[in-house]
């Protein structure tokens, strides 16, 4: 129920409106500005490479060559591995925090996780350098590499650093963001579901089951939320990934991310022509990220609305 | 004060038809009848508080002559102020502040006079025994009795001249009940009251005239004697005798 | 008739130890998922802990190569930025969630909305860009400030989206008891119903502080970093968090152990405000 009154007659009324509608519309147009403003800054570099930019894999300052494809395919591959890694832990961990944890565990297991999610990324790369990189430089890539080294995967030296390190910490870093919305989702399917299946004697896991598929549309949207925090992450993974510009279908290998890229070589930047390639690989990010928070936004607003 | 062709919507949903109706000042106006029936909605068209909740309504209501509806909303409810069924006292706001505030963001009034005011304001209310020595305390620290004396005190701080009340002792004890009873009888010395309330012999008890409506029509209007002895039209007599309600 | 008794057959057993399998790997993906985090929190204090002293809080960075020296520098920058950037997003911020609240059932308001939501999933590194051109370019020069606009932009989504929940969780009875006594409308809502909501909406204020305390893509380029002193806001200026990154790059140990115990003080900090924020949250329960 919306109050409404009419602020014919009073002057105070109207100034608080208008006021507060133009801050609200300082941030609707920001989104707006800031797109047009890197469009502004990148269009030397869109007119000089056009669709190349895209398909590109020479990233070369001294002869300004500049494409862009080892940075996406960096920022793709690594974030996928970490979806890999973190999407079947997180609906494991929203399962065990919806359904099957006493409200005694659950409260402040939540708890530790959101402060997982705070965990600020610059911490996780230094973490990443001196505690997670030698580990996998002494114990997993070894192990993969006596194992399974015949796959194409698990080519190539074990330097530590490189993709695989790079998706282990944005599977750490991803997984609180899936796996609370994901909480929230099964949480808000209503309790009659699982009255129901239990009713009719299915065992606890079976309804659990039936409660993920009510709520698979809602997970998926968290599951885009944890890409979208993967794909613009910067510190954590430029700080493990080796920043090569290669593409190369060994996990061992080392990579170079968009964000990684602009993070690394804005301030060396010399020519207007880089910096200009550096701000399109940001608009790039930027577009890419819209797309698939809004998808995601659309896909976990439609469940917890519509079981409400 | 005067309403007369009230029609009343909420959006297509018609709630009041042509209500007509003279409300004497310095005396308590009862309105009863069944659930839904429309008193509610019919107070709320005596101090524009029935638009606050996104209704709209044909009709004119007259204080003093001056009708309600050509004038700034804000400055008819200084006038008629209203006290509401569950007692919401501001919760974040002592009991000194609960009273002083409404004055505070209507003009205001030398911090000299507001003591005065409060007290004034809290002793009409049948409050200020019990409150004085703990003005700064919250105001929802107080009972549900103390608190909706708290609001009746909040609402004549700011000095109405009509007092509206939406079924004010509903959600209250029977002694608290008594007491808000006891008080309405000593307000009507200073201000006119109306007030709404399903409870038939509340209003037998504390009011000089009611009002019988019933499915968002007026349908009888009398001293409250002859309403509850011998109500002239039978659907009055139906609803005192308790066959529906 | 007979009644069969409850005689499980094979299928029976079958369900559930496949139920009973699934849900230990989902009992074990919890245990799984509070490894990283102890962890990371431990190893953090206990390499941290050992290097942070009383020198680093108060001694400004020593030349390169010379060990010892503190970071007192960076941690008021962090202050100064943090300061800016909720000097400029946090009216922003909740005049729009106030907006949204008490106005917001038009169109415009509904596309207002829709881009606070984009504009929370925008990276960090992003919102970098855009302040460099924003503020950089014309300035000719790195600045606090354009490290504070950076922030900003990072900051209003949440503190928006926070206020706006927090007023449309107040009660309708307060803005009716206000009106009834002949308050105007946006006296009601400033004076009245934001008072009501305070707490939640600080708690959104809280929250936004820390994410931006912790940041560090978004300074690289606008804020820069700067080893001497400065508070200026046209100037570079050092962040906790820049020189972390400066630090843990290096190839000196006096500094990556410096870098850890920037990062201890950086946890304690983001994490102190979090908690802070249960706190405040669960005593306005209590009130009630």
């Amino acid at each position: 129920m919306r109050l409404k009154t009419s602020p014919r007659h009073n002057l105070g009324d109207v100034v608080f409106k208008y006021t507060t509608m133009i801050f609200a519309l300082i941030v609707l147009s920001l989104i707006l500005l800031m797109g047009y403003e890197m469009y502004q800054d990148s269009k030397p570099s869109i007119l000089k490479f056009g669709w190349s930019f895209l398909t590109g894999t020479t990233w070369d300052p001294v002869q300004e060559e500049y494409g862009a494809l080892p940075f996406i395919f960096g920022t793709l591959v690594s974030s996928a591995i970490a979806l890999v890694i973190a999407l079947p832990l997180s609906i494991g961990i929203a399962i065990f925090l919806s359904e099957l944890a006493p409200p005694r565990l659950e409260r402040p297991l939540s708890f530790l996780i959101e402060l997982l999610a705070g965990i600020p990324s610059i911490v996780y790369g230094l973490w990443g350098i001196f505690v997670l990189v030698p580990w996998i430089r002494t114990s997993i890539e070894p192990f993969f590499s006596r194992h399974l080294g015949f796959l194409p995967i698990f080519h190539g030296a074990p330097y530590g650093f490189g993709m695989l390190a790079a998706g282990l910490i944005l599977s750490i870093m991803v997984l609180p963001i899936i796996a609370s919305i994901s909480r929230d989702v099964l949480k808000s399917v209503p309790q009659t579901q699982r009255e129901a299946s239990l009713g009719l004697g299915a065992t606890k896991w079976q309804s659990i089951r039936l409660i993920l598929k009510d709520a698979k549309s809602g997970i998926l949207g968290a599951t885009l939320l944890g890409l979208g925090r993967a794909i613009g992450e910067t510190m954590a993974v430029t700080m493990v990934i080796g920043n090569r510009p290669t593409i190369s279908y060994s996990l061992f290998d080392p990579g170079y991310t968009m964000a990684s890229v602009i993070a690394n070589e804005f301030t060396e930047a010399t020519s207007s022509m880089y910096i200009s390639a550096l701000i399109e690989i940001a608009l790039l990010l930027f577009v890419m990220t819209i797309i698939v928070n809004m998808l995601a936004r659309i896909l976990v607003w439609s469940v917890t609305r519509s079981t409400r | 004060m005067t309403a007369r062709n009230i029609n009343a919507f909420f959006g297509k949903v018609q709630a009041l038809y042509d209500v007509n109706l003279d409300i004497a000042g310095n005396r308590v106006l009862a309105i009863i009848g069944p659930s839904g029936c429309g008193k509610s909605t019919f107070l709320r068209c005596l101090n524009r508080m029935h638009e606050v909740a996104g209704g709209t309504m044909t009709g004119t209501v007259e204080l003093d002559g001056q009708n309600i509806y050509g004038t700034d909303a804000v400055l008819v409810r200084k006038r008629v102020g209203m006290v509401f069924q569950k007692a919401n006292p501001f919760p974040t706001m002592s009991i000194f502040d609960n009273v002083a505030i409404g004055l505070r963001l209507t003009g205001g009034v030398p911090k000299s006079q507001m003591n005065d005011v409060v007290e004034h304001s809290l002793k009409q209310a049948a409050l200020w025994d019990e409150v004085k020595d703990s003005l700064n305390k919250s105001g929802v620290s107080l009972s549900g009795g103390q608190q909706q004396r708290l609001c009746i005190a909040r609402t004549l701080a700011v000095n109405p001249e009509v007092i509206l009340m939406d079924e004010p002792a509903s959600a209250l004890d029977p002694i608290a009940t008594a007491k808000i009873e006891e008080l309405i009888y000593e307000l009507k010395k200073d201000f006119t009251i109306v007030i709404v309330t399903h409870n038939m012999q509340q209003a037998a008890r504390v009011s000089n005239t009611t009002a019988f409506f019933y499915m968002g029509k007026l349908i009888e209007f009398d001293e409250t004697k002859t309403i509850f002895t011998s109500p002239k039209q039978k659907q009055t007599e139906d609803y005192i005798t308790g066959r529906f309600g | 008739m007979s009644i069969t008794p409850f005689v499980p057959s094979w299928q029976y057993y079958r369900r559930k130890i496949a139920g009973a399998t699934m849900l230990a790997l989902c009992y074990l993906s919890a245990v799984l998922a509070i490894v990283p985090l102890v962890l990371i929190f431990f190893y953090t204090i206990n390499r941290g802990v050992s290097y942070l002293n009383l020198d680093f809080f108060i001694q400004m960075p020593k030349p390169v190569g010379e060990p010892g020296g503190g970071m007192a520098n960076a941690i008021v920058g962090t202050l100064v930025l943090v300061a800016t950037g909720s000097a400029i997003g946090l009216p922003i911020g909740i005049l729009t969630g106030i907006y949204l609240a008490e106005f917001g059932n038009n169109k415009f308001a509904y596309f207002a909305r829709f881009m606070t939501d984009v504009l929370s999933g925008v990276p960090s590194i992003v919102a970098g860009v855009v302040a460099y051109g924003l503020v950089v370019v014309p300035m000719k020069h790195f600045s606090a400030a354009a490290g504070g606009v950076a922030l900003a932009i990072l900051m209003i989504p949440t503190v928006t989206r926070t206020t706006e929940e927090m007023i449309r969780l107040v009660p309708h009875s307060y803005r009716e008891a206000a009106l009834a006594l002949g308050i105007p409308m946006w006296k009601t809502t400033m004076q009245i119903v934001v008072r009501t909501a305070f707490r939640g909406i600080i708690t959104g204020i809280l929250l936004s502080i820390a994410r931006i305390a912790g940041e560090t893509a978004p300074l690289l380029f606008t804020a820069l970093g700067n080893r001497f002193w400065s508070t200026s806001l046209d100037q570079p200026i050092g962040s906790l968090t820049v020189f972390i990154y400066d630090y843990a790059k290096a190839p000196f140990e006096d500094w990556n152990n410096q870098a850890w115990a920037a990062a201890l003080v950086l946890i304690i900090l983001i994490s102190g405000l979090s908690l802070a924020v249960r706190v405040v949250t669960r005593s306005k329960f209590v009130q009630r």
